[in-house]
C-alpha cells in the first residue's frame, strides 16, 4: 500500500469521509516505517539470541529469564520491542480491517476488539517486566 | 480506504505477491506475539509454570514451527526495508524488482544455516547423534 497510501494521505487521506483523519493517516504511515527500522534490530536480535546463540531455545528456562532481566539493558530492550511491535502490529491490523470489513458496524466492532486486546497485551507485558521477581515460588 | 490495491506496483506480478506475503507474515507474527506475551507472563506465576510452557518450545514439532516463525519475521523485515526504500529512495520504484530478488536471496542465505542451527538439537534427538 506504500505508494498509494502516501498519495492518498497527501491528497485525500480521509478517504473522503472527514478531513481530520488525513494527518492521522500520514503519521500512522510514517510510524510504520520508523518503527519497522527499529524493529529490525530489536526483533532480529531477539530471535538470534533466543534461537541460535549458545544452545538456542533448548537453554531457555526461568533462570535464564531471571539472568537476563537482572540487567536494565535487556529490560529496556524487551520493553521497547513490546511497545513498538504491538503498536506496529495493531496499526497494521487496523489497516487490514479497513481494507476487508465492508460494513461500518463490522469495522467498528473488529477494531474495538483489536484495541482492547492489544491494550491488554501491552499492559500485561509491561507489568511483567516491571514486577518480575527472581525469588518467586 | 481502498478496498483493493491500485497502481502499477501492486496489481499482479511480484509487486502484488510480495505485498500479499507482507500482509500474511505481519498477521501471523502479530498473533504469535499475543500468545508469546501471555506465555512469558507465566514467569509471574511460578518458575515451574514457566518452565512447563517453555518445554513445549523444545519439542520437535514446535521447533519446526519456530523455523517457520523466524522465516516469516525475516521475510517481513527484509521486504519491509524494501518497501521503505521504494517509498523514500528516489530510485526505489525503478529498482523494486531487483530489490525483491535481492531480499529473497538474502532470505535463503540466512535461512539455510539458520534452520540447521535452530533444529540441531531436534535433528540429534530424532536421528540419534550425540544429544
Ligand atoms: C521462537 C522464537 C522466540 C523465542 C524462543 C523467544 C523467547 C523469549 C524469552 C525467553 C523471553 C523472556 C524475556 C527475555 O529473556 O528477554 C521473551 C520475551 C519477549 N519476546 Fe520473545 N521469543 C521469540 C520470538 C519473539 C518474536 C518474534 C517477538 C516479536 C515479534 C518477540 C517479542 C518478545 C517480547 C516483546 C518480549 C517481552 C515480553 C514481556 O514484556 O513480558 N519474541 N522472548
Ligand atoms: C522486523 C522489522 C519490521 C519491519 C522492517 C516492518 C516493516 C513494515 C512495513 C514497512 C509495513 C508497511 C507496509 C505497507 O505500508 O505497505 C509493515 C506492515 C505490517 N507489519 Fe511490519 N515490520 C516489521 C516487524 C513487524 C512485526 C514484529 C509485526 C507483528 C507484531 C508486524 C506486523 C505488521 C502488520 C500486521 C502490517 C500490516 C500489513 C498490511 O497492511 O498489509 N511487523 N511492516
Amino acid at each position: 500500500m506504500s505508494l498509494t497510501d502516501r498519495s492518498l494521505a497527501l491528497s485525500d487521506g480521509s478517504g473522503g469521509r472527514n478531513r481530520q483523519r488525513s494527518n492521522f493517516e500520514l503519521y500512522a504511515w510514517l510510524f510504520m516505517r520508523i518503527s519497522g527500522i527499529v524493529l529490525v534490530f530489536l526483533v532480529l536480535g531477539h530471535l538470534f539470541i533466543m534461537n541460535i546463540l549458545d544452545g538456542g531455545v533448548q537453554r531457555i528456562n526461568f533462570a535464564f529469564v531471571a539472568g537476563r532481566w537482572a540487567s536494565p539493558f535487556w529490560q529496556v530492550w524487551d520493553l521497547a520491542m513490546l511497545w513498538l511491535a504491538m503498536l506496529h502490529g495493531t496499526n497494521g491490523l487496523r489497516t487490514i480491517i479497513n481494507d476487508y470489513a465492508e460494513r461500518d458496524q463490522t469495522r467498528f466492532w473488529l477494531k474495538a476488539l483489536l484495541y482492547v486486546s492489544s491494550a491488554f497485551i501491552i499492559l500485561l507485558g509491561t507489568l511483567v517486566i516491571f514486577t518480575f521477581d527472581p525469588t518467586i515460588g | 480506504m481502498a478496498t483493493a490495491p491500485v497502481g502499477t506496483l501492486y496489481r499482479g506480478g511480484e509487486g502484488m505477491w510480495s505485498w500479499v506475503a507482507q500482509r500474511i507474515t505481519g498477521i501471523a507474527v502479530f498473533f504469535f506475539l499475543y500468545v508469546h506475551v501471555v506465555d512469558t507472563a507465566l514467569v509471574r506465576v511460578s518458575p515451574e509454570a514457566y518452565d512447563l510452557i517453555i518445554a513445549t518450545y523444545k519439542t520437535p514439532i514446535v521447533n519446526l514451527l519456530e523455523v517457520g516463525l523466524v522465516g516469516a519475521v525475516l521475510y517481513h523485515a527484509l521486504n519491509g526495508l524494501r518497501v521503505i526504500a521504494i517509498d523514500f529512495w528516489a530510485r526505489g520504484p525503478r529498482y523494486q524488482r531487483q530489490m525483491l530478488w535481492t531480499i529473497l536471496g538474502v532470505w535463503v542465505v540466512v535461512m539455510l544455516p539458520g534452520t540447521y542451527y535452530m533444529m540441531r538439537h531436534t535433528i540429534d534427538a530424532l536421528f540419534g547423534a550425540t544429544p
